[in-house]
């Protein structure tokens, strides 16, 4: 049965100051159109003509059937929020349709609708009515969502003087028992402690396959999409341009910002993390002069230009590897015997990539040195590095593709047999 | 495989979609509301509910010293020899004045107040303004107790014009209207307050003001009967002439200017509710 439809939504968002109009200013801009003048209530060096339209989703059509656990990715901007928003009807579509069956309990966010001064009981009969649930039907449900929360300590406390986990574990638990059918969820999970995000994840699991609630979840954590999800559509700049199964969903969500260059600069601060005695600034792939592209038993050759605070003597550098969708791959480390002078170094490192599995991968550079008491120093972390991809040569394993979800990400070789 | 769903949310707006069904179906959530409301209200305060009492009480007590015993204004609805303590006549305006403005100005907030729940989840928006109007109503009928225990002293110690008629059972019908008429023209006004907050600011001018074209500080005998018909479009003056014909006995009640001030109640409510409807859709991408 199909839970949810949407046909061609549209929601477009006037630009412009709006919000902060009086009535004077409505006066004034009324006044200059029958004077043909120029709107004096616009803010000066704003070029925004009132009635400028920013286009948030554009024809945006999906069906979702019962049961369905669908994870919903996209950069910021994206469009995911105002699709959110769309469905759970906070906000109007400005064309286009959403036809529901059944009751949408949203979480766009932690403690939607929870009033400060009630208490965490009062707060569940609050929320199951907002949902559209009568007393009765919380009544049957309340000792499963006290439970749950594991707030029975605090239940009857004012949910003010909650902490944010707390406060986050009523929400959920509130939603995930409550009778709605479809279930929005909007990176709530992001608060919880880990424990409580994994039984998070299992109950969503559970209620989707058990009871064939479905699920609609946003989330820039590509770990529990995977967990909770098994299907996924990407959003970009407010189109669909994927939908379909997880992986290769998030491989094109995360594809779709790593490119495959050869040098790679590191302005934006926020790439960086590490205590800032040294700064990776640039690496280059030395072995290569069109595409980094790597066929067996090619080594990957590459300089880096890193700048120190002051001299080290034993310095080592580390790659961790990733696949594009995300997942830990493997490390591997120089020794820590590298020297620096204060101010701009160079150094060149090979790296043997034989035993990884044929596809894409991207490297998290990092810089560090090693105390005498073992203790390890991260200097200079560079998040997406570079990105590399691995190519078989075709008479290799048999011919195979090598299906990442089955068989990981190393690959060794040949057995030999006798 | 139905096409059949329970929920269609489109982007046309059928202008009679006024989600009235919907929120009777939400009736334990206005309820919550009204307990919300009321519990948030008083929590953390000594006297609690109590406290309800004092702001019509402060206002009669001035008003009998200024009106009454400065300003000597008539307390006499219609010409004749009656005696009616003052304090009762300035307290029955006073406490339906005091459920008219307070339920008039919560509702004229109700989504710049609401807007951090609007903002994230959905429910029938009506259901707001609807709890506002029944929360609203615990501090009248504590105003209205404690208006009636005074009636009940001055009716058992005598002396006065004030009889027991079965116009008594008209009060249920006036106060309906007192409802009906604020919650109306406060979500009219709720509408336009998305947009412009200054209108936020004008209301506590206007009802200053309202207050006097209304018959509380002084009798209807002060207006020229010729100015009746303008007098009586304010609606809220016939509600009040005819709570007080209702407790005291007699009065002043013309049945075609009654009926008028119901006509003009319904037309405000349905105004109200159409531009309710009509804002809620989309009032969180303007607030």
């Amino acid at each position: 049965m199909i839970m949810l439809k949407v046909e061609n939504l549209t929601k477009r968002y006037k630009l412009g100051q709006i919000a902060e109009t009086t009535l004077r200013d409505s006066f004034q801009r009324l006044g200059a159109k029958m004077r043909k003048q120029k709107d004096p209530t616009r803010p000066i060096g704003q070029d925004f003509i009132h009635g400028e339209i920013f286009t948030a989703l554009e024809n945006v059509s999906f069906s979702v059937e019962k049961g369905e656990r669908v994870g919903i990715i996209g950069h910021n901007g994206a469009g995911k929020s105002t699709l959110l928003k769309l469905i759970s009807r906070v906000t109007a579509p400005t064309e286009g349709k959403i036809a529901l069956n059944g009751r949408v309990a949203s979480m766009l966010e932690v403690g939607t609708g929870f009033h400060l001064e009630l208490t965490g009981r009062e707060n569940i009969y609050m929320n199951g009515a907002i949902l559209g649930m009568r007393k009765k039907e919380i009544d049957d449900k309340i000792e499963d969502i006290i439970e749950f929360s594991e707030c029975r300590q605090f239940i009857d406390t004012p949910v003010k003087r909650y902490s944010s986990g707390m406060y986050v574990k009523l929400a959920f638990a509130v939603a995930a028992h409550l009778n709605s059918e479809i279930i929005i969820m909007d990176e709530v999970l992001a608060v919880g402690d880990m424990a409580f995000q994994k039984k998070c994840l299992d109950m969503m699991n559970a209620v989707s396959r058990n009871d064939g609630r479905t699920i609609l979840y946003v989330s820039h954590n590509m770990g529990t999409i995977r967990r909770l999800c098994n299907r996924v559509i990407v959003l970009e700049k407010g189109h669909i341009i994927f939908d379909g199964d997880v992986e290769t969903g998030i491989e094109r969500y995360m594809g779709s910002t790593r490119m495959l260059e050869l040098v790679n600069v590191y302005d934006d601060p926020h790439r960086h993390s590490g205590d800032g005695e040294i700064r990776i600034n640039r690496t280059k792939i030395l072995n290569k002069t069109d595409y980094p592209i790597f066929y067996s038993g090619e080594n990957i050759s590459l300089g880096i230009d890193f700048s120190a605070k002051e001299s080290f003597d034993q310095l080592a550098f580390r790659w961790v590897i990733y696949s594009t969708a995300d997942v830990s791959v493997g490390m591997a480390t120089t020794e820590t015997d590298i020297q620096a002078n204060p101010g701009d170094n160079y150094l060149q490192m090979d790296m043997n990539i034989d035993q990884l599995a044929p596809g894409k991968y991207v490297v998290y550079l990092t810089g560090y040195s090693v105390n005498e008491y073992g203790y390890n120093k991260v200097h200079d972390t560079v998040s997406d590095a570079f990105v590399f991809e691995k190519v078989l040569t075709t008479d290799e394993n048999n011919r195979m593709d090598w299906k990442h979800n089955e068989w990981g990400y190393s690959m060794f070789p040949m057995i030999q047999h006798k | 495989m139905t096409d059949k769903f329970k929920t269609e949310i489109t982007a046309n707006h059928r202008l009679l979609d006024l989600h009235i069904r919907e929120t009777f179906q939400y009736r334990d959530l206005v309820w919550l509301f009204v307990k919300r409301d009321f519990t948030a209200q008083y929590k953390q305060t000594i006297l609690g509910p109590l406290w309800a009492v004092f702001q019509p009480l402060f206002s009669t007590i001035v008003f009998v010293i200024v009106f009454g015993n400065l300003a000597n204004l008539t307390t006499a609805d219609v010409p004749g020899d009656f005696q009616i303590p003052s304090f009762l006549f300035y307290m029955t305006g006073n406490v339906c004045w005091s459920y008219f403005s307070t339920t008039f100005n919560s509702a004229t907030r109700v989504f710049v107040d609401n807007r951090s729940t609007m903002g994230k989840v959905y429910y029938p928006r009506l259901a707001s303004p609807v709890s506002i109007a029944f929360a609203k109503l615990i501090a009248f009928g504590i105003q209205f107790a404690l208006f009636m225990l005074i009636w009940l002293f001055y009716v058992i110690k005598g002396g006065t014009s004030i009889q027991i008629t079965g116009w008594l059972f008209m009060l249920p019908l006036v106060v309906l209207q007192l409802m009906v008429l604020s919650i109306g023209l406060g979500i009219t006004v709720s509408a336009l307050t998305t947009r412009y907050r200054d209108l936020l600011m004008v209301i506590t001018f206007i009802l200053e003001l309202w207050r006097y074209l209304c018959p509380i500080a002084y009798g209807l005998q002060l207006v020229p009967e010729k100015y009746y018909w303008l007098y009586f479009l304010n609606p809220v003056t016939p509600i009040i002439t005819t709570f007080r014909y209702a407790v005291f006995g007699f009065g002043y009640f013309n049945l075609g200017y009654y009926l008028i001030g119901w006509l003009i109640t319904i037309i405000v409510l349905f105004t109200g509710l159409i531009c309710f409807s009509k804002t809620e859709r989309n009032f969180m991408d303007i607030i």
